[in-house]
């Protein structure tokens, strides 16, 4: 399958509100140390890098390895500032890249 | 000794849910990261790509299998594919494959929170009612043994649920993946060593069937999550 991602995260919110942010990637994190019936290893294949930006600022980074579940959840909170564009960005071995974004207006 | 309890009056039916931890509790109530999403998605570009053009709403339909179609039994996950061979021409989908769980999934979140209503045709519900009861496997146990006389009680560490079919198919922990209740089926009777009935046998539909008609009237929890 294609590289699909899910954030959940309210569209408004009060100025100064910790807001929590909820992102959900389908991924089969194959962590690289299990082998195929013949013993030859099953090369590693996972997201090794999330960022969150909020208006360009980097708000929230994680790093990820192996034993990391397939499908990453990944929550974290950031501080409503002012209204704008989250851009989240995945990346990953093989090439895996994926993005997404979402509004959020400060009242 | 085991008590024979026989069947579990009404209004002292629990569902799996009930059993289970805060946390699992949690992950079935959240949508927006539900383990299970990305199956659902599955399923709704498949069934809009491929069943959308005839079917519109199916909403109550996975709450009402397995029924009896074209003169045969059939579950949810068999109904699918007779409509794929039957009526598109195409190769039936294999059992537990990402396409028959994800339209089965989608087909039944439909449903979710609808009362559970099977129109049971005796003889069908005898022969399921007959495989809860046989006692099989080296252990010798039968279903009801477990799930009509000790539900409550530990097993390995874990609640013995009343094994009511209300979520399925569902994301299960220990599989980290989504299953159908005939997987779930054969890990019970592995369980027991008893050979597990092949996917989509007879036995095994009709068992379903019991099985729904033991949990009449409980909400649907499709896709639930399970331990």
């Amino acid at each position: 399958m294609s590289a699909r991602v899910v954030v959940s995260m309210p569209k408004s919110a009060r100025r100064g509100e910790v807001i929590e942010i909820r992102t959900l990637a389908s991924h089969v994190m194959e962590t690289g140390f299990r082998r195929t019936q013949l013993g030859e290893l099953v090369p590693r294949d996972i997201i090794t890098q999330f960022v969150c930006t909020y208006n360009g600022v980097e708000v929230f980074r994680a790093e990820l390895h192996p034993a990391v579940a397939a499908n990453p959840l990944i929550s974290f909170t950031t501080v409503a500032t002012e209204s704008g564009t989250l851009e989240f960005k995945w990346l990953g071995d093989n090439g895996y890249s994926a993005t997404e974004s979402a509004q959020l207006s400060v009242s | 000794m085991l008590a024979a309890a026989g069947e579990i009056p009404l209004e002292s039916r629990k569902s799996g849910y009930d059993f289970m931890s805060r946390e699992t509790r949690a992950m079935q109530d959240d949508e927006a990261t539900h383990p299970a999403l990305f199956t659902l998605m599955d399923g709704e570009a498949l069934f809009k790509s491929s069943c959308a053009s005839c079917h519109q709403d199916m909403k109550g339909v996975a709450a009402r299998y397995p029924a009896v179609k074209g003169g045969q039994l059939r579950n949810l996950e068999q109904q699918v594919n007779a409509c794929r061979v039957e009526r598109q021409k195409q190769p039936a989908f294999a059992y537990e494959s990402r396409e028959l769980l994800a339209l089965t999934a989608y087909i039944g979140r439909q449903s979710r929170g609808m009362p559970i209503s099977v129109s049971a045709e005796e003889k069908h519900l005898a022969a399921g009612r007959a495989t809860f009861n046989r006692r099989q496997g080296q252990l010798n146990l039968a279903c009801a043994q477990c799930h009509d006389d000790n539900w409550g009680k530990s097993l390995a560490g874990n609640p013995i649920p009343q094994g009511h079919p209300t979520g399925y198919p569902l994301y299960r922990l220990e599989w980290q993946g989504v299953g159908s209740l005939q997987r779930r089926l054969r890990n019970c009777m592995i369980g027991v060593r008893a050979e597990p009935y092949a996917y989509g046998s007879q036995e095994f539909v009709e068992l379903e069937l019991y099985l729904m008609w033991r949990a009449r009237g409980m909400p649907l929890e499709t896709p639930a999550v399970r331990p």
